[in-house]
């Protein structure tokens, strides 16, 4: 029988006290800011690299996170939830293909802005579609991400031959015209992504919580990543992407994530309401 | 202990059947939300919310991030998703790393709700053939949550109900017939 002291709810406002002021450690000694990050998710995350660290306290845990830099890595890549696919959530990658290709090819340079990132999968997803398409050399695609380490990787394109398994079945699903095979080279148990994909790819750190207007962009990709905000940082993140959005360009975001709480659906229309691909409107309602 | 503001339930293998007799037996005026994980694969359709809401008189969701926990109404975890319940009672979602092999996790939905909630919750554990649940059966009982678990020998699986009662957490062992029903008259009285 485990222990059942109970926590009552003065040891959860103590936690919370603990968890803001880590949050405030990390933004001051690294410049990573979660300060507003959705409440519930970041304090799984701590509590969860507690529980593996064997520290007693969240304060203990502080103190090492801002002397030991290697140990905040870890930290950050718990807090930054890296987890990602090639075409992940294959019906988006269909419908991309299929309502918004169109319109894109009528554009003589198509710039697009891939925030959050995270290891490349699906940057290099999008690369793979728009060369299937014809539109690659006429396009840039930025890359961001608010994580250099996880930009390293996403820069490297290597990634475990397991997982480009799933992401083959993920790429016929999407609509792929060829085989995913054709754009990488298998080695060993890994796979290195076709280095002529990355002609057009530009990486850059960029925190959506700190950082401003990003290019006058024709897509933006932010998918899964709005989830970990709270509401006052989406109604950020969502007028930086208004800003940074020509007329009549396209918004993609996850499955889950709406415009609904954010105060701004009237600045776009709905194109694809299950897969979430907004277009902003030509004509701002204000 | 305050009146009960949710309910958390999780369910493995065998779920969809026990989630609609728990369900079924609930009454319109059911005066908590209800929030409920369902292992299944990321690649499934969302069905679960339709199939549910055709047996339950209160209103099933397929709930969006941020949106806000009503009473009466029942929340579905997305596939593919954890789902949370954060501070202001919203819901938020995850794509975190599996939880016991499982995205949604019952562990991830009912640790943040214990923080939420705490003696205002209700947690119960369904059929299942993992141990999914039995950790955040736990918190849930520490923070002062009311804990019920499917007895096993009315369980399609077995573990997931087992795993929670081994904890000692568990303050309640029903038949899967008599939650629904117990459910009711506990908070229709709080």
């Amino acid at each position: 029988m485990a222990d059942s002291f109970p926590i009552d709810d003065d040891e959860i406002d103590v936690e919370d006290i603990e968890i803001r002021l880590l949050l405030e450690a990390i933004f001051q000694m690294y410049g990573y800011d979660f300060r507003s990050y959705s409440k519930a998710s970041i304090r799984r995350r701590i509590m969860h690299r507690l529980g593996m660290s064997g520290f007693s306290s969240i304060m203990e845990m502080t103190d090492k996170v801002l002397r030991d830099r290697r140990f905040f890595v870890t930290l950050l890549n718990d807090l930054t939830v890296n987890v990602t696919e090639m075409y992940r959530d294959p019906e988006f990658y269909r419908a991309f293909r299929e309502e918004v290709i169109p319109v894109l090819k009528t554009f003589p340079f198509i710039k697009i802005w891939h925030a959050g990132c995270s290891t490349g999968e699906e940057i290099y997803s999008m690369a793979i579609l728009l060369e299937e398409e014809g539109l690659y050399d006429r396009a840039m695609i930025y890359a961001t991400d608010i994580d250099k380490n996880v930009l390293a990787a996403a820069k490297k394109g290597i990634y475990s031959i397991e997982a480009v398994k799933q992401y083959g079945d993920n790429y016929r699903r999407a609509g792929g015209r060829h085989s995913l095979s054709d754009y990488f080279t298998a080695r060993y148990d890994s796979v290195i992504m076709d280095q002529r994909l990355k002609r057009n790819i530009v990486f850059a750190d960029h925190d959506l919580a700190t950082d401003q207007v990003f290019g006058e962009m024709h897509v933006i990709l932010c998918r899964n990543v709005l989830i970990y905000f709270d509401r006052a940082l989406q109604e950020r993140v969502i007028r930086l992407f208004v800003d940074s959005l020509d007329m009549g360009g396209y918004l993609c975001l996850g499955t889950k994530e709406s415009l609904k709480f954010t105060g701004q659906e009237e600045a776009f229309e709905m194109i694809n309401p299950s897969l979430r691909i907004f277009r902003k409107r030509q004509i701002r309602h204000s | 202990m305050g009146p009960v503001k949710a309910v958390v339930m999780g369910a493995s293998w065998g779920g969809l059947n026990a989630y609609t007799q728990v369900l079924a037996a609930l009454p319109a005026s059911f005066p908590a939300a209800i929030l409920l994980v369902q292992h299944q694969h990321a690649s499934s359709e969302n069905r679960l919310p339709w199939l549910l809401g055709r047996y339950c008189d209160l209103p099933v969701i397929a709930p969006e991030d941020k949106e806000p926990i009503l009473p009466g109404h029942v929340y579905v975890a997305p596939p593919g998703y954890h789902m949370l319940v954060d501070q202001d009672e919203t819901i938020a979602f995850s794509v975190g790393k599996q939880v016991h092999f499982s995205r949604p996790s019952v562990d991830e939905l009912f640790f943040s709700a214990g923080v939420v909630y705490g003696d205002r919750l209700a947690a119960v554990i369904l059929t299942g053939a993992n141990d999914d649940g039995a950790a955040g059966i736990e918190y849930i009982h520490r923070r002062g949550g009311f804990t019920i678990a499917q007895s096993p020998v009315s369980s399609e699986a077995p573990t997931m109900p087992e795993a929670a009662i081994k904890t000692g957490a568990v303050s309640r062992v029903l038949d899967l017939e008599k939650i629904g029903p117990y459910l009711a008259e506990r908070l229709q009285g709080s």
